[in-house]
């Protein structure tokens, strides 16, 4: 094939400078200060004088190529070709002064949510979920469009006492790491996974699918030269499912959400801390899962109408008192809140110092 | 219960005020099968509640390790276009910067190879190309590379590392986080692409204690920005910003330390008492700035909870200059990785290796010093270990 290119390996990511903006290439490490000019707009001064206006709107991060093009188009318009992805999928543009309000516009009139700056919420992180994965327990494109149709006013126009991130992973992996946002939504398994004697012998290492349990719960089963799984020392995991693809985790009615809050990873006013688990459980009701939407909102509520400016969900939580949260947010308390994993005794209370309502 | 191509499930989600995935699918859909057959098994996942993937098997291009995850899917008679369905991880530019020209160039060669869907960004921070077969790996890998891009990586190997925006538009950031990215990226092709580790390495940067990039949760190393001399104070802005919100209350009530005083002209910070966690220059950015001795925090361990339980990032360096090419902290990074290799089980990362072996296993061999900014508080528990030869 003599039109075959030669083969190029080990590139690593391609040079950034080749993508700043000319006013950001110019004021590289030179910004002194920002203004947030409404939820979706703010603009950077640097020490040269220099302004920069930054733009930003919500993606749904599945995304199709005419959806990155049509970006493309916007960016041409508006902004010399120059855009820019953030952390939580988000798409920034860069316009001159007197071309903010027309890229607004054009944004808006082409069906997009300008926001997700300041206080309020800004883009769900999440993973894949049905989409893509093997092990899900939920999906995460399908509850994040229900959520935030729900929320979307958080993002383009309402304002909360601080940021709320909310994070969405469909299983115990998270590869979304959510364990450190204000409202974590986690997919969880709650049945062992069922052993397919048939399949195990052939498609299996019995030893490192053995290895692979994290709580020792799986042995082996010599008659059916295959594996037997402990019940009751299964936490769900999937590790093993991930290793032996004949021991399927997943369950129609087994799986499906829980919800964890309070964390943070910004070290603003205290540490970053993890999120903790408040709903148990709540089950997979597709397309719109209205459990999680109902009780996503209701914790968003509760704590919009408690907590102090600046506060974090975590941040308010810890100066109630978890009694109060749950008396406040009508969440019964179950033998699921408290832990009892390898970290458990962290958790306890070694006090007798209660506030009484 | 055939596939009727109808999906009455998913149009749903194409309602409401949030940019709907469903959408995009079906975008993709008029131009690809593959992305139509997705949308066909995504709605029988939604119909069943379970997910119609299965476990991938190792495929990949000639060389390389990973960037690369197999996907196959469990009804491949009624759904033949994602039979095959395997994703590519595309190593992005630090800070997630692009020009329009570029992406449309790669736009189109996933037009050309896949189905038209693509995560931007995987949590990582890859491009995430969702959907193509095995014979045409080999064919996207050489397009992008004439075009000057690479996969990232995925495995028991160095993951894509990630930053936050930095210095190219944030006034907080204490070191250069897009360029300690792109230069760890690009020392370490090796590690990135030909995994060799017990488990995933991820190193993430952030600027400043703000951690834009959950670097403390996310990452095995996190590199956080952060400075040493006073924060920076321009009374005239302050005097400002007391006209627009109450300082007393909202700045010097909140600071954690309880180390600044607001007579109402003049603020004032005991600097030596100050902690550094950002609350008052995130709310007067225009009056308080980091000091101008900066550098950054290395903290080691953080992980999603498999397999003993989520970890954060702690300590391991409490303050390190950074300063191009970063030579201190390649070095420190391959010391560690030694370490880890040398006693590290399969599937063990290296904030457990720490939980099993101890700190002092990993200061000895990486030559860090033991120094209180490591712990909360001492030890309260009396069974002390003495190694032999400190017992004279
Ligand atoms: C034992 C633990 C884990 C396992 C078995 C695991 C497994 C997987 C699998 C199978 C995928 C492919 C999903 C797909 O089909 O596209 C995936 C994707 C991914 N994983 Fe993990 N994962 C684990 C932990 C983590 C953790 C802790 C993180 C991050 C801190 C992470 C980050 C990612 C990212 C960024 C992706 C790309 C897909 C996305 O962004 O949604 N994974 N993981
Ligand atoms: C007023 C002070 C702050 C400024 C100027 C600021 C600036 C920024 C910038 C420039 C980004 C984009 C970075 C990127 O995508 O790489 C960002 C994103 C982010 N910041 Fe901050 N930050 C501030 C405070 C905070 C605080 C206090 C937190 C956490 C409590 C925080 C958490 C985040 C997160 C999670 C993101 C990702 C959001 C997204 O991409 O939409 N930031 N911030
Ligand atoms: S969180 Fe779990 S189910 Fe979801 S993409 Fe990651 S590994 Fe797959
Ligand atoms: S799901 Fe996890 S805990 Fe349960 S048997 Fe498998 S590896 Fe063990
Ligand atoms: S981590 Fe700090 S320096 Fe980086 S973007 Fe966030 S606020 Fe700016
Ligand atoms: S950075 Fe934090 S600790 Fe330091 S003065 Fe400001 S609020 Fe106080």
């Amino acid at each position: 094939m003599a039109d075959k290119p030669k083969r190029i390996t080990d590139l690593g990511s391609p040079d950034y400078k080749k993508f700043l903006p000319p006013a950001i290439a110019k004021n590289y490490g030179k910004w002194k200060y920002h203004e947030q000019l409404g939820k979706g707009v703010m603009k950077h001064v640097s020490e040269t004088g220099d302004e920069l206006y930054t733009v930003r709107i919500a993606t749904p991060r599945l995304v199709s190529t005419d959806y990155i093009r049509e970006m493309c188009d916007i960016a041409e318009k508006f902004c010399g070709g120059f855009l820019r992805w953030t952390t939580r999928h988000n798409v920034e543009f860069f316009p001159a002064k007197d071309q903010v309000d027309a890229l607004t516009a054009d944004l808006k009139k082409r069906g997009h949510l300008v926001g997700g700056i300041g206080y309020g919420i800004s883009n769900v992180v999440h993973t894949q979920g049905w989409i893509h994965c093997h092990t899900p327990a939920t999906d995460a494109s399908g509850v994040v469009k229900a959520v935030m149709d729900e929320l979307h006013e958080y993002f383009t126009t309402k304002s909360l006492p601080a940021r709320v991130r909310i994070a969405l992973a469909c299983c115990l992996n998270m590869c979304g790491a959510v364990h450190c946002s204000d409202i974590a939504i986690l997919g969880i398994h709650r049945l062992p996974p069922k052993v397919n004697e048939a399949t195990l012998a052939n498609q299996c290492e019995i030893p490192t699918t053995i290895a692979s349990c994290p709580t020792g719960a799986i042995s082996p089963n010599p008659a059916t030269k295959s594996v037997k799984i402990k019940a009751e020392r299964c936490m769900y995991c999937g590790n093993c499912y991930t290793m032996c693809p004949s021991l399927p985790i997943a369950d129609g009615s087994g799986d499906g959400i829980s919800i964890y809050v309070g964390g943070k990873v910004s070290n603003a006013r205290g540490p970053a801390r993890m999120s903790k688990l408040v709903i148990p459980f709540l089950p997979n009701n597709p397309p719109r899962w209205p459990e999680t939407v109902k009780a996503v909102k209701h914790l968003v509520e509760v704590y919009a109408a408690n907590a102090k400016k600046h506060e974090r969900m975590g941040e308010w939580i810890e100066r109630i008192g978890w009694e109060r949260f749950f008396k406040l947010t009508g969440i019964p308390f179950t033998y699921q809140h408290i832990d009892d994993f390898t970290f458990a005794r962290d958790t306890f209370r070694m006090t007798p110092t209660f506030k009484w309502e | 219960m055939g596939n009727d191509g109808k999906t009455p499930m998913l149009d749903d989600l194409e309602k409401g005020a949030w940019p709907s995935f469903v959408k995009e699918i079906k975008v993709a859909a008029k131009k690809s099968n593959t992305a139509k057959d997705l949308l066909g098994i995504l709605e029988r996942s939604y119909r069943d509640k379970v997910t119609h993937w299965k476990h991938g098997g190792i495929v990949g291009v000639l060389g390389y390790g990973g960037g690369v995850i197999g996907r196959y899917c469990d009804l491949p008679e009624e759904f033949p276009g994602v039979a095959h369905f395997h994703t590519v991880r595309v190593n992005p530019p630090s800070g997630f910067f692009y020009t329009s020209k570029a992406l449309k160039e790669l736009c189109d060669i996933w037009d050309k190879y896949g189905s038209g869907m693509t995560n931007m960004h995987g949590s990582t921070g890859d491009m995430i190309w969702l959907g193509t077969q095995t014979d045409k790996l080999e064919p996207i890998f050489a397009e992008i590379t004439a075009k000057g891009w690479d996969l990232g990586g995925s495995g028991s190997c160095l993951r894509t590392p990630s930053s936050c925006v930095g210095m190219a538009r944030c006034e907080f950031a204490n070191i250069d986080t897009m360029d300690i990215c792109h230069t760890l990226t690009h020392k370490f092709q090796d590690e990135l692409h030909r995994p060799a580790f017990p488990y995933k390495f991820k190193i993430k940067v952030s600027g400043c204690a703000n951690d834009c990039t959950a670097a403390v949760a996310r990452a095995d190393m996190s590199i956080i920005g952060t400075w040493r001399d006073s924060i920076r104070i321009d009374q005239a802005e302050v005097k400002n910003y007391s006209s627009k919100m109450n300082i007393q209350e909202e700045i010097v009530g909140m600071c954690p330390t309880k180390c600044m005083s607001f007579d109402g002209g003049a603020l004032k910070i005991n600097d030596k008492d100050c902690n550094r966690c950002m609350h008052c220059i995130n709310q007067m950015p225009k009056a308080l700035r980091p000091g101008k001795e900066r550098g950054a925090t290395i903290m080691l361990g953080g992980k999603a909870p498999i397999v003993t339980g989520a970890l954060m990032s702690w300590v391991i360096v409490p303050f390190m200059k950074l300063e191009a090419p970063y030579d201190n902290l390649e070095d420190l990074i391959r010391k560690l990785w030694e370490w880890w290799d040398e006693h590290g089980k399969n599937r063990e990362r290296i904030g457990e290796l720490v939980d099993r072996m101890g700190m002092r296993s990993m200061l000895e061999s990486t030559g860090l010093p033991p120094v209180p900014q490591m712990v909360k508080a001492p030890r309260t528990n009396p069974y002390v270990f003495w190694a032999p030869g400190e017992v004279k």
